[in-house]
């Protein structure tokens, strides 16, 4: 007989505006507060403190532009977030200064959120969706300095970049990014050398978010309809699909899988949650909590596996924060 | 024929004066049936016995050569036979080229499509002759293309011009289409703007066949022009006579059916080859499942019953559908689809409801537009309108009929109006009320309950079947079933629905004329008179009904579209069938006595088939009423 699903651990409001975003920053050794970041349509960024549950600092930067991406760089002093008004900002959030140190003019008009790679002490690579139509835009952070520019080849119709993720199998090996775009298709591009290494037809409608698994080689999308595409890249760096999971409701806006790599969650636009096993795509719970659709979904890092948290915010100007599978 | 000796010299003008004198007489049939499959024959291969039948043909007398022309045309095996008979007839005399160029294309229609097809097929097989089929051609294009060509000939010579069109356009070679290319341009934008003006829709369709097929000629390269209609047999018949088939009309069936064929061979082809991949990948993740022993067993997964489809609730009241309906929050368009959705089954149930607020919705569904993209969106509205109409017909009535006469509103509503007014009047006075009346694309409604000689005897039919049913009572197996019986409810609002339409129709509005510009909307309203007319019958009203309609036709009998006339003669007809006779004799004889003078009019000389034979059925209908009055004694 099984359990009715969990409720959620308890619920953060406050942002009074939909919530497009979410990243936790809880790794950090006692006696620093677990936080969570938030990026709201009305530009506001919202720095959670998981004990008080209660909003500790918000920061307007993006001119009251919806904030549709928020990552931290290497722990809770360095934010990067992502608005609608075509920029990147880079944060100084150390000793309670709520400061832009830097920021970087994308001319991007799409909601594609940008993608952060840390490949040496202080240096990260970050994909971002460029003022071009289809073209991705490598940069170097925080020099600010162009890697190279991913263009698809002429004629190849795959419309804008919808979703990043740039990563590396190990410290030593090259970057490389897989961008799922308007058509459908996923494709893996090689980043020093700057060329599609391959392209895979995963949907028939457009991607809205992607997540890979460097170290079995598979990753999964979503788009808005009813299927998620699971895909796997073989020694040749092809992509294949590996298998499909049908949804009952159509329409995804973020995948993203736990960090130790044994579920994953979605985020629906039925306003549900779904969890699956990594492993097999094996159903296992149904979230009901929020009552529209749903924006973002996020896990936690934190270095106790009991302690360990789902979050999701959606259009409902509510944040949902869940304890689920802890255990394992 | 069999015995004129080869290769001496004699004069064939006797025979041919015989011939020509046969022909003449009427007799072409006759001997031309044994003549022409003769010399069909015998100039197969030999020319001599060409050259004499050419000689024959040239010495009749101008007289009588257009009927034996015109026979040879008709009685030739085909394109290639006539021009061995006839040589180069049409170039070298003149009555003959007339008859072939003019007569028979433009004078005439009733010749069949073979017919046309030797005719023209003759004319191209010949260098001379070639400058004839262009010339032919660009005198049918002008006929195609003249407004008053379309306006007043009857359907059927289009037809034929539009058939003789397509087949010339068959036998241009490149060069001839180049020369006049600018041409059949201009002819095709001035022909298509008045086929597409006409009231008729076979007119139409004929106008965007003839110049889609032109169009395909004169731009072989390009975006080719295309029309959206819907394909029949008739344009099909059209399509085809554009492509040429091999002179020896027995092959074509066979390529087609090897063609056919083939597709058919490659179509299981591609299937197969599509599975074959499909099948190949589920199998490998599934041997990987059962090598895998569920090592992934520790996480259990939770009750997902509750996971089901996502369903936006409609709303359960009348009311609410009229916030949501009117409703600024342009952002619930879930909302708004599952409202437009269920209205109709919500009004239905709710009567007292919609009562109150029935004016209201009318008003709204009447400007309602589409704001996402549902299916069926045009038939949910027109049944929602037609379900509030029959909820509360008179206030509801009177605000659309009073709305048909307003100011800006767009045809396309105006002519809803009409719609809905058609299909709450069938609903309200039929006797069996189904919970779904049958709708089949209910885009014209009207034009599909015309009564017309069919439904005349439908009436007998049932009066026929009820007498019957009446003389037998003491059968105990009942004949026919007997319908469930409730009041007319058309009766006490068959007015409200009826005099306000005939009311204001001579009143130009800025933008609205109807006995102006405006006769499309014009023949619409007619139309939809003469459905209310029928619907009437039995009700008390019908007898007034019957004299303003009768007066309102009376100015619209010469109208020049087509369709318009139909209309009119359809009011007739509804007339005779509701109106008793006994009322019609006694108020309206002198109106019924013009009537009956004008429709012998119509019945002679319209240039519309359709409206001819209305006024033939029309007048066999005061007939017979007559005759049963007559009979039944008083």
């Amino acid at each position: 007989m099984a359990l009715p699903p969990p409720d959620p651990q308890f619920v953060l409001r406050g942002t009074s505006a939909a919530v497009h975003t979410l990243h936790f920053s809880c790794g950090g050794p006692e006696p620093d507060i677990p936080l969570l970041f938030s990026g709201s349509e009305n530009g506001y960024i919202h720095v959670w403190n998981l004990r008080t549950h209660r909003v500790d600092t918000a920061l307007d930067g993006h001119g009251r532009k919806s904030v549709y991406c928020v990552e931290t760089m290497g722990g809770k002093d360095k934010l990067l977030s992502q608005g609608r008004d075509q920029r990147i900002c880079l944060w100084d959030l150390a000793e309670g200064r709520t400061s832009v140190t830097d920021s970087v003019f994308t001319e991007h008009v799409g909601f594609c959120r940008c993608s952060l790679l840390k490949v040496a002490q202080g240096r990260w690579l970050m994909a971002m969706a460029a003022r071009s139509l289809e073209e991705v835009q490598i940069l170097e952070l925080p020099s600010k300095t162009s890697v190279c520019t991913l263009k698809p080849e002429v004629g190849a119709k795959l419309g804008m970049p919808m979703c990043l993720k740039l990563w590396q199998l190990n410290c030593d090996s090259q970057p490389v990014l897989l961008a799922g775009y308007e058509d459908g298709s996923v494709v893996l591009w090689n980043v020093s050398m700057g060329k599609a290494l391959s392209q895979l037809i995963c949907h028939q409608e457009p991607v809205m978010s992607l997540d890979f698994d460097a170290e079995k080689a598979k990753g999964i999308s979503g788009s808005s309809e009813k299927v998620l595409s699971i895909w796997s890249l073989n020694e040749q760096q092809n992509l294949q699909v590996y298998k499909t999971h049908k949804l009952v409701n159509a329409g995804i806006s973020d995948i993203t899988i736990r960090p130790d790599k044994k579920i994953l969650a979605t985020a629906g636009w039925d306003h549900r949650i779904r969890i699956f096993g990594w492993k097999k795509l094996k159903p296992l719970a149904v979230l009901d909590y929020h009552t529209a659709t749903l924006h973002c979904v996020s896990f936690s890092d934190h270095s106790i596996p009991q302690e360990r948290l789902l979050a999701a915010g959606s259009k409902d100007q509510r944040i949902s924060v869940w304890s689920i599978y802890a255990q394992t | 024929v069999s015995f004129i000796p080869g290769g001496l010299d004699c004069s064939i003008s006797f025979v041919s004066h015989v011939l020509g004198k046969v022909c003449v007489h009427g007799r072409q049939k006759e001997i031309l049936g044994v003549l022409v499959p003769h010399l069909t024959d015998l100039t197969k291969s030999d020319c001599i016995w060409q050259r004499i039948c050419w000689r024959l043909v040239e010495c009749v007398p101008d007289r009588w050569m257009e009927a034996v022309v015109l026979g040879f045309v008709q009685g030739a095996a085909g394109a290639d036979v006539l021009s061995r008979l006839l040589g180069n007839l049409v170039v070298k005399n003149k009555k003959a080229q007339f008859v072939v160029t003019q007569k028979m294309l433009l004078l005439q229609y009733g010749h069949t499509t073979a017919v046309l097809q030797n005719l023209l097929g003759y004319l191209s097989l010949d260098s001379l002759r070639r400058t004839l089929l262009l010339r032919v051609l660009r005198e049918l294009l002008e006929t195609w293309s003249s407004s008053s060509a379309v306006k007043h000939s009857p359907a059927e010579q289009q037809l034929y011009i539009s058939k003789a069109i397509l087949i010339c356009l068959s036998h241009l070679k490149e060069p001839e289409i180049e020369s006049c290319r600018q041409e059949l341009l201009t002819s095709m934008m001035e022909g298509v703007k008045c086929h597409l003006d006409s009231s008729l829709p076979q007119l139409r369709r004929l106008g965007m066949v003839v110049a889609e097929s032109i169009s395909l000629k004169i731009n072989t390269e390009g975006p080719v022009l295309k029309f959206e209609y819907e394909e029949d047999d008739a344009t099909r018949e059209l399509k085809s006579l554009l492509v040429q088939s091999p002179p020896l009309c027995v092959v074509p069936s066979l390529p087609d059916d090897d063609r056919s064929e083939k597709a058919g061979a490659a179509l299981p082809l591609v299937p197969e080859s599509n599975e074959k991949p499909h099948i190949a990948a589920p199998v490998m993740p599934d041997e990987e499942l059962d090598a895998e022993l569920d090592s992934d067993d520790d996480l259990t997964p939770y009750d997902m019953s509750e996971d089901k489809e996502l369903k936006i609730k409609a709303p359960v009241y009348i009311r609410d559908c009229i916030e949501v309906l009117t409703g600024s929050r342009s952002e619930d368009v879930d909302k708004w689809e599952a409202t437009v959705k269920a209205l109709e089954s919500l009004v239905r149930k709710n009567p007292a409801a919609t009562r109150e607020v029935s004016v209201e919705l009318a008003k709204i569904l009447l400007h309602l537009e589409e704001k996402t993209c549902i299916e069926g969106f045009v038939e949910l509205r027109q049944r929602a309108q037609v379900a509030v109409l029959t909820t509360d017909p008179i206030p509801v009535a009177k605000y659309l009929t009073s709305q048909f006469y307003s100011l800006n509103y767009s045809l396309h509503q105006r002519m809803d109006i009409l719609d809905v007014l058609v299909l709450a009047a069938q609903e309200l006075s039929c006797p069996k009320f189904h919970g779904k009346t049958k709708h089949s694309g209910a885009q014209k409604p009207c034009i599909q309950l015309l009564p017309g000689s069919d439904s005349s005897k439908d009436w007998r039919r049932i009066v026929d079947e009820r007498i019957k049913s009446k003389t037998r009572r003491f059968d105990v197996g009942q004949s026919h079933v007997e319908l469930a019986s409730r009041p007319n409810q058309f009766n006490s609002v068959a007015g409200h629905f009826f005099f306000p339409l005939i009311q204001h129709f001579d009143r130009p509005l800025t933008t609205f004329d109807l006995l102006g510009e405006d006769h499309l909307v014009l023949g619409r309203l007619v139309h939809t008179l003469a459905i209310l007319m029928y619907l009437a019958v039995n009700t008390v009203a019908v007898t007034a009904m019957g004299k303003a309609l009768l007066e309102f036709v009376w100015a619209l009998r010469f109208h020049t579209d087509s369709y318009v006339r139909q209309g009119v003669l359809s009011c007739i007809s509804s007339l005779l069938l509701s109106v008793p006779m006994e009322r019609i004799l006694a108020d309206m004889t002198e109106e019924l006595l013009e009537t009956q003078s004008w429709l012998g009019d119509v019945m002679e000389k319209d240039p519309d088939g359709d409206c001819r034979r209305l006024a033939l059925q029309n007048l066999l209908l005061m007939e017979n009423l007559k005759k049963k009055l007559e009979a039944v004694p008083s």
